[in-house]
């Protein structure tokens, strides 16, 4: 029996890649493969055609768990009023470079 | 019997027998683009084409640097014809399913890896160059390959009827990479050119442990009787070329 | 007022998991699909002068864009997959007709110069088109098309050189330049769809922010930028109405006779048959190819298993 992820060349891979060293790897689309390690090179030759990363990483779509946009407001909102995280809070004298 | 080419004894014309495996080989598989059995595909096989044509470009420019008067890439590439060709007959054939490409494509990748390893050491610094930058490329290649031979030997059983029938159709042309018989022995010992027998064992022991994996039998050996290397092709060069070139020829003189 | 309607007022993006009228999404995967299968069949009429390329820079030139082609289509069909649609669906949808892709590419490519025409004025108007949509509301359609867009560019470049090479070359050169410019000018002209007043999804999609001009001003935006190129180039534009409108400072081009475009449309060009029986061929033929890639990823599944 063939499954129908094989009729379009396999499962669904978020694709991320690291565009050059000291940056973090970025979402930069998705790729379709049967396994790992055909998903890595799909996406070495559809993502960095243009020398745009020097590392990659796939993970299988399914396997991502993401907040829901319907839980914004109580994940992100509570946030909002926490002004004293952030050093502008704080009034110093600029002399002193802190 | 005669052979077409005198033996190949300079730097340019053994520049010219590798650039021409690439081109010919870079020219089959563009004929899959757009026809590949998944897109993601279409992307990987336009980028190992482009890989062999920037090689074969680098060595026939190197190739016509050498001669007077100097010829350029193009003049080596498409006013040159079918028996003048050095290319092994195995990148020339046609393309059969997507199969015989990958097998095809395992070999030849296996052979310019040992190759072009070894070339990045020669004497003639240009080669060894040239060499240094496609053994990367041909590396990739070889993985690409590899990985799809696993699938397609270890995948379905139709799959593996189709990839055991590709090997044994190209196995018989896999023999010619070795023979160095139109290689004038000084060119190797000088240190310019890599013995093709040198090249062999390791060759032949990758392809067996990705064959081994990939539940495919080697097939005996039953080597073709061929000299593509001397210019006596298959009939499939002289109707590739035709495509290749008729374009060019049909105004001559001209720029593009 | 919903939260994707404050979205759109506010000028924000919209992303996949947010909510959204059925419509706008119906819309997006209905653009979005056409898009990506415009890229792959696109391939074709280009691809089909890669075996004949006459020099080895053209050749990996022409190779460098019909993969860009394929990878944009990528890029697209993983936006439209945001949408929850599946390539698969998209693509059985392209095969049994039931979605279109830009009729451009169902125009023949005759001769070389063809290649350069393609890369001016198709790539041309298709940059025009896809500008403004690095914009478009939702989120991953114009992440898309900042990748498509910047990609784009060398391929427009790529078709005026070619052809100011072949116009400035032999007496047959300029010929076969001026030909293909002849065939591609009023297809390019379509390429932007009916006129604003005739066009039937344009002004919700305007609201919407997918679209953000009208098919007729971006219609112009290319005239005007293409004249003087073709001035450059030394070729004519087949438009014996082509005048330059001192008032308005614009080109004003002659009328464009649309019955061929819905002609096209319809399935009457003269590769439609051709170009979407090459796609299904080549489906089709590798499916043995993508069943044995699952059945093996299933094997070493198993085999994973029983290790563990």
């Amino acid at each position: 029996m063939v499954s129908a992820s094989s009729t379009t060349g396999g499962e669904l891979w978020e694709v991320f890649v690291r565009p050059r060293r000291g940056l973090a790897h970025v979402h930069v689309g998705s790729i379709h493969a049967s396994d790992a390690a055909m998903a890595l090179r799909n996406a070495r030759d559809v993502y960095t055609r243009r020398q745009e990363g020097v590392s990659l990483w796939v993970v299988p779509a399914a396997e991502v768990r993401a907040s829901s946009p319907d839980e914004q407001d109580s994940f992100f909102d509570p946030a909002a009023d926490k002004a004293y995280r952030h050093p502008t809070f704080y009034e110093v004298p600029d002399a002193l470079h802190l | 019997m005669r052979s077409t080419c005198e033996a190949v004894a300079t730097e340019a014309e053994y520049a010219v027998a590798l650039a021409d495996d690439a081109l010919v080989a870079s020219q089959r598989l563009v004929e899959w683009v757009a026809r590949a059995p998944q897109i993601e595909e279409d992307v990987a096989i336009g980028n190992i084409a482009l890989d062999l044509l920037g090689q074969a470009r680098l060595l026939y420019q190197y190739a016509g640097s050498l001669t007077d008067p100097p010829r350029t890439e193009d003049d080596l590439a498409y006013f040159r014809d079918e028996r003048a060709f050095r290319n092994v007959c195995l990148v020339e054939r046609e393309n059969g399913d997507f199969a015989v490409t990958m097998v095809r494509l395992l070999v030849l990748a296996a052979y310019q890896r040992e190759l072009y390893d070894r070339l990045a050491r020669s004497v003639d610094p240009t080669l060894a160059a040239i060499a240094a930058k496609a053994v990367k490329e041909v590396a990739y290649h070889r993985d690409h390959a590899r990985q799809w031979v696993l699938r397609l030997g270890d995948g379905t059983p139709e799959s593996h009827r189709r990839t055991q029938t590709a090997l044994e159709a190209e196995w018989p042309w896999v023999s010619e990479l070795f023979d160095g018989g139109w290689l004038a022995p000084a060119l190797v010992e000088r240190g310019v050119a890599v013995a093709p027998a040198s090249l062999e064992e390791p060759v032949l022991a990758f392809l067996r442990e990705v064959l081994d994996e990939a539940t495919l039998a080697e097939p005996d050996p039953r080597p073709a009787v061929t000299a593509g290397r001397e210019g006596r092709h298959t009939e499939a060069l002289g109707h590739l070329l035709t495509e290749l070139q008729h374009l060019a020829r049909s105004h001559p003189g001209a720029s593009w | 007022m919903s939260t994707f309607e404050e979205l759109i007022a506010a000028n924000e993006r919209v992303e996949p998991r947010d909510d959204m009228p059925d419509a706008y999404r119906a819309t997006l995967v209905r653009q979005i699909a056409q898009h990506a299968h415009s890229e792959i069949i696109g391939m074709q009429p280009e691809g089909n002068w890669l075996t004949r390329a006459p020099s080895l820079r053209r050749k990996a030139i022409l190779l460098a864009k019909v993969q860009d082609e394929a990878g944009h289509g990528l890029y697209l069909y993983a936006a439209a997959e945001t949408l929850g649609v599946s390539r698969e669906e998209l693509l059985d949808a392209l095969h049994a007709g039931r979605q279109k892709y830009s009729s451009i590419f169902n125009y023949p490519t005759l001769s070389w110069a063809d290649i350069g025409a393609i890369g001016w004025l198709v790539d041309g108007a298709a940059i025009v088109n896809q500008v403004p949509l690095c914009r478009c509301s939702y989120g991953p359609y114009a992440r898309a098309m900042v990748r498509v867009c910047k990609e784009e560019s060398f391929h427009q470049r790529q078709g005026f050189e070619l052809l100011h090479t072949l116009s400035h070359g032999t007496e047959a050169q300029h010929a076969m330049a001026q030909d293909a410019v002849d065939r591609w000018w009023w297809p390019s002209l379509m390429m932007f769809g009916p006129p604003d007043d005739a066009s039937t999804h344009s002004a919700q999609s305007m609201e919407w922010g997918i679209k953000r001009f009208s098919n007729d001003t971006l219609r112009q935006r290319f005239v005007d930028m293409t004249v003087p190129q073709a001035e450059a180039l030394g070729l004519t534009l087949p438009d014996p109405d082509l005048r330059w409108d001192e008032e308005a400072e614009t080109w004003r081009h002659g009328e464009i006779d649309f019955t061929e475009l819905f002609e096209v449309v319809k399935g009457n060009g003269p590769c439609n048959a051709q170009r979407l029986g090459h796609r299904v061929q080549a489906h089709e033929d590798g499916a043995w190819v993508r069943e044995a890639a699952a059945a093996y990823a299933r094997k070493q599944a198993e085999k994973g298993r029983a290790v563990a």
